[in-house]
């Protein structure tokens, strides 16, 4: 009950309405933030903090601002995956996988909608973990020592194979590619620079968001470079837009996939170091092994495959908000800006929060509903609107992809130097894309590769060299077992599959 | 809410003024820049743009300070950058701290030293602090340190910074003081940013930590850790004056992360005086005390020659430091 009355308050505190203004244009602007390959939530955040500054914000709106430009733009990041498989954030990566099919298949309005409706859910669900759990939970995350962060992103890579490409060869090298690229830079546990060749732009490793950018946007105007050049009509297929809502049979499959994955995705968020991506990524992994086990939908249009990645990165984004609130560690990338934002507003977030500044939290966590319905309010409308860049002939839209694919990186880091790395990906994107070989395990191995061999060397550093130690506590052993269950399921499950398939083929030309 | 933002933009207007009146000075940069060498949201951002608003607010200078970020090498890539491109910029200021000059002292800045550029002055620093958790059976400094000597196994320290970088160093410069000469006896693990750290302190992964006062204090005011030595000269003033030092503890350590700001090499004198007055401006006005209480920054006033000295000094020491402990040959 104190927590619906705190709640209450965070209510009254929230809702005025240069607040409510503030949540409307943060929601909009992040979206679009979001959706634009290159600027993700971290830098939407980051470029709009001189904006909450200069307006004189007291903290309560800044705060409301800032945190609706962060789920606007976890939102926005699925608009440009579906329609132009360009995720426009990490966390947005594997909508692609489903979301894109759907476009092709003439059902990019139901795939937008139905991923809105599927953020929904994830950040309402998270909200209300936040609200419910979260002194619970951050006992829950000091059970995270190096050795279980390790066993953490083992069972992200064992469950890799389920994920994309029929050739599981060309899934694990893409993956131990993303691994190698991870390796550059200087390594923390040493000082070591490792592979830069004396170049100090790669000192600090290869930004994710340069090489997805390269990889997924710049491979795509290069392969319409090559499809289309030289003819005079460089219209791309006629698209079909199709319906905007998804029929209600769709939504009732999705239903429990969503509500699976927000549990999934949540969990990830609140783990400092895990974050948004390895949310959505496990959402999707898992999701596939308990609803498509023979691997015949999810890939090619499944509109869980759209539901699961949305739920699970959306309900990360509330997740990262409990050890960054409660503990002062950020979770990813963009609740690290949240948290300079809180410091330079003179609060100091850890285990006191709660206590010494009530009205700032619960006034977060009611921005953090309003946003949400602001959000769900402003997309499904716009959905119509979304859908008509399909309309756009690619000979306009891929012009204006490799614009702001180069506008976005040079914004950020401000330096040539990324702009000409991010070529290299497109090419080799476009090489690799031609070879069959899938892109997500190399975003992922990138992502993923430097936290967990830091983790292992911390782990291996504290124990003396002892390896024991990586399966030293109940929780890393349980990681363990899911990791390798979930590395032999889909082998075992799918050679019985494939048997059970032939048999009945035979049957029925028997028959 | 909207009344009081009305009124903070009042008070702001009117600041504006007063102050705009009562300084004059020869030098006003036309398109005042500051370069943070970092991603937007970092220390070094951070320190651009609030010095930058400050400024402005003060109305040291006219137009708007524009923030640039330009990240790459732990500042490296804007070091080069004005190294060899914006070299006789008078109006272009670039964020530093201690890891700018343990990045130089080291040579992780390839072809570069401290000496090409002008180092303008100080804003303040945040003094280093080593902690334990609340239930740990260390009580003080010398009892860590003891630790370190005897049963070297048993102790882990973590750390914000990579190896060799600012957080490892606080701990191997009380080390040395107390007259362990091995350096690799101190096991650091570095962790992704003081929070982790302390995070992982609290996990009962490691035993100790070293980081800055501001990382360690939300968690010290929870009574979750313990601090057991603060690197500075005396005791620090507030609520933080029950920290015990480490000089009072019979070991003489210091180790104070400065934040402020260098300029390209060949601005000219009018140009370097102007800034370092500038900064002399901001820092002793009542907003900048105001921000400094905020966030924890301690005392460190140094503008021009003086800090130019300073920073000789810092690189120096901690050159030779590393080079004790094996980071550079």
């Amino acid at each position: 009950m104190d927590t619906l009355s705190n709640l209450a308050d965070g209510f009254a505190i929230a809702i005025t309405w240069q607040n409510l203004g503030l949540a409307v244009l943060g929601c909009f602007l992040g979206t679009i933030f979001g959706a634009l390959p290159g600027l993700g939530p971290s830098n939407g955040v980051a470029i709009l903090i001189p904006l909450a500054f200069s307006l004189g914000l007291g903290p309560v709106a800044s705060l409301i601002l800032l945190t609706s430009v962060y789920y606007g733009a976890m939102y926005g990041g699925r608009i440009s995956s579906i329609l132009l498989n360009i995720p426009g954030d990490e966390p947005a990566m594997m909508t692609c996988l489903d979301g894109y099919p759907m476009a092709q298949q003439g059902k990019a309005g139901e795939a937008l909608s139905l991923s809105g409706i599927a953020s929904f859910v994830g950040a309402f669900i998270a909200t209300w973990g936040l609200i419910i759990l979260a002194p619970q939970l951050v006992r829950f995350a000091l059970l995270f020592g190096p050795a279980e962060y390790f066993a953490l992103f083992v069972l992200a890579f064992a469950t890799l194979g389920g994920v994309s490409s029929t050739n599981q060869a060309k899934s694990a090298f893409a993956a131990m590619l993303g691994l190698g690229l991870a390796c550059i830079g200087v390594d923390t546990q040493t000082g070591v620079p490792r592979l830069t060749f004396g170049e100090v732009h790669l000192y600090d490793g290869i930004d994710f968001l340069v090489a997805i950018v390269g990889l997924f946007a710049l491979s795509e105007v290069f392969i319409f470079l090559e499809h289309r050049h030289g003819k005079a009509d460089a219209e791309g297929k006629k698209m079909v837009i199709g319906r905007l809502t998804p029929p209600l049979s769709v939504l009732a499959r999705c239903t429990p996939t969503m509500l699976r994955t927000s549990v999934i995705g949540f969990v990830a968020g609140v783990l400092p170091g895990a974050g948004a991506s390895l949310g959505s990524f496990l959402s999707y992994s898992m999701e596939k092994q308990i609803v498509d086990r023979e691997g015949k939908t999810f890939g090619k249009g499944d509109p869980r495959g759209v539901a699961a990645p949305e739920a699970g990165n959306n309900a990360a984004a509330g997740g990262a908000l409990v050890p960054m609130l409660s503990l002062g560690v950020p979770g990813s990338g963009t609740t690290a800006v949240l948290l300079a934002v809180l410091l330079s507003l003179n609060i100091t977030p850890g285990p006191l929060l709660f206590n010494n500044n009530p009205d700032v939290v619960w006034g977060l966590i009611a921005a953090l509903f309003i946003a949400n319905i602001v959000l769900l309010a402003m997309n499904i409308p716009m959905v119509g609107l979304f859908t008509r860049v399909l309309l756009i002939p690619p000979r306009f839209l891929m012009p204006a992809v490799a614009m702001i694919s180069f506008v976005g990186i040079y914004g950020i880091s401000g330096s040539t130097f990324d702009l000409m790395l991010m070529i290299g990906f497109g090419v080799m994107g476009w090489v690799l894309r031609k070879l069959d070989v899938p892109l997500v395990p190399i975003i992922l191995g990138t992502l993923l590769g430097n936290v967990m061999e830091n983790n292992l060397r911390r782990a291996i550093t504290i124990s003396n060299g002892d390896w024991l130690t990586l399966v030293g506590s109940p929780l890393a052993i349980g990681l363990w077992v899911v990791a390798v269950v979930g590395f032999l399921l889909p082998i075992v499950i799918g050679r019985t599959v494939r048997a059970r398939m032939r048999r009945d083929t035979e049957g029925s030309t028997v028959d | 809410m909207a009344i009081n933002s009305l009124r903070a933009a009042l008070a702001v207007a009117a600041l504006g003024l007063s102050a705009g009146a009562a300084t004059a000075q020869d030098f006003t940069p036309e398109q005042p820049e500051c370069i943070a060498p970092a991603n937007p949201g970092g220390g070094w951002d951070f320190t651009c743009r609030q010095v930058g608003r400050t400024l402005q607010d003060l109305g040291l200078i006219t137009a708007t300070m524009q923030v640039v970020n330009l990240a790459g090498g732990g500042g490296g890539a804007a070091y080069a950058e004005v190294v060899n491109e914006r070299n006789d910029d008078d109006d272009l200021i670039v964020a530093a701290s201690t890891a700018t000059a343990t990045r130089l002292a080291q040579g992780a800045y390839p072809g570069n030293t401290m000496d090409e550029v002008r180092w303008i002055g100080s804003v303040g620093a945040d003094y280093g602090v080593i902690a334990v958790a609340a239930d740990s059976d260390i009580q003080d400094l010398t009892g860590l340190l003891d630790m370190i000597r005897d049963t070297p196994e048993n102790v882990a320290v973590a750390g914000g910074s990579a190896v060799g970088g600012w957080d490892h160093l606080k701990v191997l410069i009380a080390t040395s003081a107390y007259g362990i000469d091995d350096p690799r006896a101190v096991r650091y693990i570095a962790f992704d940013g003081g929070g982790e750290a302390v995070t992982q302190l609290l996990a009962g992964s490691v035993q100790a930590f070293t980081g800055d006062l501001s990382e360690a204090i939300g968690f010290v005011e929870s009574g979750d850790i313990r601090v057991i030595a603060v690197l500075s000269p005396e005791r620090l003033s507030g609520e933080f004056a029950d920290f015990p030092t480490a000089r009072e503890q019979g070991v003489d350590a210091i180790g104070a992360n400065w934040r402020g700001f260098y300029g390209p090499g060949d601005m000219s004198d009018e140009a370097y005086n102007g800034w370092a007055s500038m900064i002399d401006t901001l820092y002793a006005s009542d907003e900048w005390q105001q921000i400094m209480t905020d966030n924890g920054l301690a005392p460190l006033d140094l503008q021009g020659e003086e800090f130019q000295a300073f920073v000789a000094d810092s690189v120096a020491q901690i050159e030779s430091i590393s080079r004790e402990i094996g980071i550079i040959q």
